[in-house]
């Protein structure tokens, strides 16, 4: 690499102070406010999950009490659902990239996008003292009428905090739908938006349709807590079941927002790095919307034992094997994208790479749980933990690190340690499938979730999740460090380290306030690496 | 018009020091019309936004009254039909003359504006005053699930779920009303200021669309609320 000086004027140094980013409206210090309370919420959701596996290490419960357990389960849920996995990539990446990568100075509604930050962290800080102050046990899906009439902790407090968060994600959603209908650069057609945007847009679809639904849910649930109503009480008539509809009617598609953003960010990353245009443009990008669309059609699958009609249980099966489609046009048009490439062997291609097989074997585990008869064995046993994991933690995180890394330059104007990029990533790989594909099995064999003692048969493959667990946090911990490193130490990075397409690469590395020195006019299709010289490190 | 203009850019330094600039145009819009698009369609996503979030009520609504039609004839029974029927009437009025404001600000009439969205506020208003009085009545009652509830001898149980969602619905809808309300008092003093022109009145149409929204839910919510089973009870 070529030294390079830092540029004089950018985003980062036109204007200093605590103020300059409070009331700041640049997209892109905006998604670094995220980066910064979403890795709180990451730790925070980590050190449950500490607790969780330190109490399942041995089969008695002794380390923490049934109820404390429940705390943990669910406020880990909580912070990694909501504070994690469903503004990382768009919040943070989404923002910083999103107008850079259409050319436009901004997102449409900059302020609202301000405002956007505030509700976030607003009901964080609710959720948060909802946790400090006793805490909250219902587990994540909030089902009633455990959590109307039973629960004596803190589900008023933790369903506000849910509440307004929701409200950031929807407000992020308009946003982006916005900006990409009204603010791309001349010659930037639909057919020329990298993919990254055309998944940033089947997300804000998800978000808008699917996030105000979760919002009146959790209303109702608070009227009838806090004030007595009967909406789902079964007393009056009321069906708790109508419950978990409205609640999954948001809360699966709700994966999609997690996980359609990274796929957006594997498309870049692999382009990139296999020096290669993508396989089959148009389905990539279809298939987005098709997973949106489908998304909000399957999401009785996690009721098959409530008691639905098994007629609309088989039309749900059916729908929910069908979303793999999608996803496997993805999967497939990726591999194929590699084939005959120059792989360049990077850090964010290590992520790529542990992002494709995780996911796989994520994907192919949902198969099982949309199959009707195998659902009744395998449902609220850790077989769906382990699932939902894969995809949610090996894909949505694995794609946000593999998005981290490869526009690290582009955030900082500095380079971080490949080595060590590339150590974390195997280390995470490792520790992941350490940790959850033992559940798989004790899930197989039927180990309940959400208990904290279990007979000793099951001890080794929890004995093996837990050492896996310890793995995985020493891999998520080293990029802190070495990200934190490269801000003061690193070297610079120049324009485009990776020799990559795409506009956000034709500006200065960190952009200026105003992200282009001129109008930005595109005259080419995403990802023409054909023109482009091969570097091999 | 463009003298007062300037005269406004001046005085809130909103130029940008390039004369064709309009002071309304935020940085990172080229044009006004691009500012324009990009706000209205900004508006109809949130609007669909709202339309599902209201959408989780009317579901558990549509279930439950299929679930218990006589519940639901028997809780309709108890709202104030006449009430309910002059607040229908009152937004609708409101809706027309949200709809003036609009037309005001297109034609630069200034006064006019202030004029009409001081009528809307008022029309709002007495939508919320006559539902505190519907509201208070059904306290007295003691219509009030949970809070202050007194079941009728010989009522279905599922009474209290009907009035549960009537309460949610209705409340949730005079919570818009009362944004709205806050929304066109800040539009009216804009206007009262003179920021608006016929070049450039988006927040006037915007609040515009935002209000006519929360009128046609209150026209969906007359009928599934007040009038279940109306007719057999007055032929009966």
């Amino acid at each position: 690499m070529t030294t390079t000086a830092l540029p004089r004027r950018t985003y980062l140094n036109h204007e200093f102070g605590i103020k300059s980013w409070l009331l700041t409206k640049d997209h892109k210090r905006i998604g670094l406010l995220y980066l910064v309370f979403v890795t709180l919420a990451f730790m925070l959701g980590g050190l449950f999950a500490a607790g969780i596996r330190a109490e399942l290490t041995t089969p008695a419960g002794d380390l923490v009490s049934s109820d404390t357990y429940n705390k943990l389960f669910t406020m880990h849920g909580i912070m990694m659902v909501f504070f994690v996995l469903i503004p990382a990539v768009p919040a943070i990446l989404g923002n910083f990239v999103l107008p850079l990568m259409i050319g436009a100075k901004d997102v449409a509604f900059p302020k609202i996008n301000l405002i956007s930050w505030y509700i976030f962290v607003i009901g964080m800080f609710i959720t948060l003292s909802a946790m400090v102050f006793g805490g909250v046990d219902t587990g994540w899906t909030f089902y009633t009428p455990y959590s109307t009439q039973a629960s004596n902790s803190n589900v008023m407090a933790t369903g506000i905090g849910v509440f307004i968060t929701g409200f950031s994600s929807i407000l992020t959603g308009v946003n982006f739908m916005v900006t990409i209908h009204r603010m791309r650069a001349p010659g930037m057609t639909w057919f020329r938006l990298p993919l990254l945007v055309w998944a940033l847009y089947a997300t804000s679809l998800v978000q808008i349709l699917g996030t105000p639904v979760i919002a009146i849910t959790v209303f109702m649930l608070a009227l009838e807590r806090g004030l007595g109503f009967g909406i789902f009480n079964p007393v009056l008539g009321g069906d708790p079941v109508l419950f978990q509809h409205l609640f999954w009617f948001y809360s699966h598609p709700a994966v999609y927002i997690m996980i359609l953003p990274p796929m957006g960010v594997i498309s870049e990353v692999i382009a990139c790095f296999s020096r290669k245009s993508i396989f089959g443009y148009s389905f990539v990008a279809f298939s987005s919307l098709a997973i949106a669309v489908f998304g909000f059609v399957v999401w009785a699958h996690h009721l098959f034992v409530a008691g639905i009609s098994p007629y609309s249980a088989m039309v749900f099966s059916f729908l929910s094997f069908a979303v793999a489609i999608p996803s496997a046009v993805k999967t497939f048009n990726w591999t194929a994208t590699m084939y005959k490439g120059a792989i360049w062997w990077k850090a964010p291609m290590f992520y790529v790479f542990g992002f494709m097989g995780l996911f796989l074997v994520g994907g192919l585990t949902g198969l099982f749980l949309a199959a009707l008869g195998l659902d009744v064995h395998l449902h609220d046993t850790y077989f769906v933990v382990a699932h939902f994991h894969y995809i949610m933690v090996g894909g949505a995180i694995m794609g946000f690190f593999a998005g981290l890394h490869y526009y690290w330059p582009k955030i900082t104007g500095r380079m971080y340690s490949d080595t060590l990029g590339k150590f974390s990533a195997v280390l995470i790989f490792v520790g992941f499938n350490l940790t959850f594909f033992p559940q798989f099995v004790l899930g197989y064999l039927g180990m309940p979730r959400r208990y904290h003692a279990y007979p000793p048969e099951f001890q080794v493959f929890n004995v093996l999740s837990t050492a896996g667990a310890t793995v995985l946090a020493v891999g998520y911990a080293l990029p802190v460090l070495y990200f934190t490193y490269s801000i003061f130490k690193g070297e610079a990075a120049g324009n485009n380290p990776w020799g990559a397409t795409g506009l956000e690469w034709t500006t200065q590395s960190p952009p200026l306030p105003e992200n282009f020195p001129d109008q930005p006019v595109v005259t080419e299709e995403a990802y023409d690496y054909s023109k482009r010289e091969i570097k091999v490190a | 018009m463009p003298d007062a203009l300037a005269a406004h850019a001046d005085a809130h330094g909103q130029s940008h020091g390039h004369a064709a600039h309009h002071p309304a145009l935020q940085h990172h819009f080229e044009t006004l019309e691009q500012q324009k698009e990009a706000s209205t369609l900004g508006m109809w996503i949130f609007i669909i936004q709202e339309v599902m979030f209201f959408g989780g009520l009317f579901t558990a609504y549509m279930l439950y009254r299929i679930w218990y039609p006589e519940a639901w004839s028997e809780g309709s029974a108890e709202l104030d039909i006449v009430l309910g029927g002059i607040n229908t009437v009152v937004l609708i009025a409101s809706s027309l003359t949200m709809a003036l404001a609009v037309r005001a600000a297109q034609t630069g009439k200034q006064k006019a504006i202030v004029n009409w969205l001081i009528v809307t506020m008022l029309l709002g208003l007495t939508f919320l005053v006559i539902k505190g009085f519907e509201y208070e009545h059904k306290w007295a009652l003691r219509h009030v699930p949970g809070l202050n509830f007194h079941a009728e001898p010989g009522q279905a149980p599922q009474v209290e779920i009907f009035l549960s969602l009537y309460f949610a619905l209705t409340g949730l809808h005079a919570l818009h009303m009362v944004v709205g309300f806050i929304l066109l008092a800040v539009i009216a003093w804009m206007a009262h200021k003179k920021r608006f022109s016929p070049e450039w009145y988006t927040p006037v149409e915007m609040s515009g669309l935002y209000w006519h929204f929360v009128d046609i839910v209150w026209i969906f919510l007359f009928p599934l609320l007040y009038l279940v089973d109306r007719a057999h009870q007055v032929a009966g």
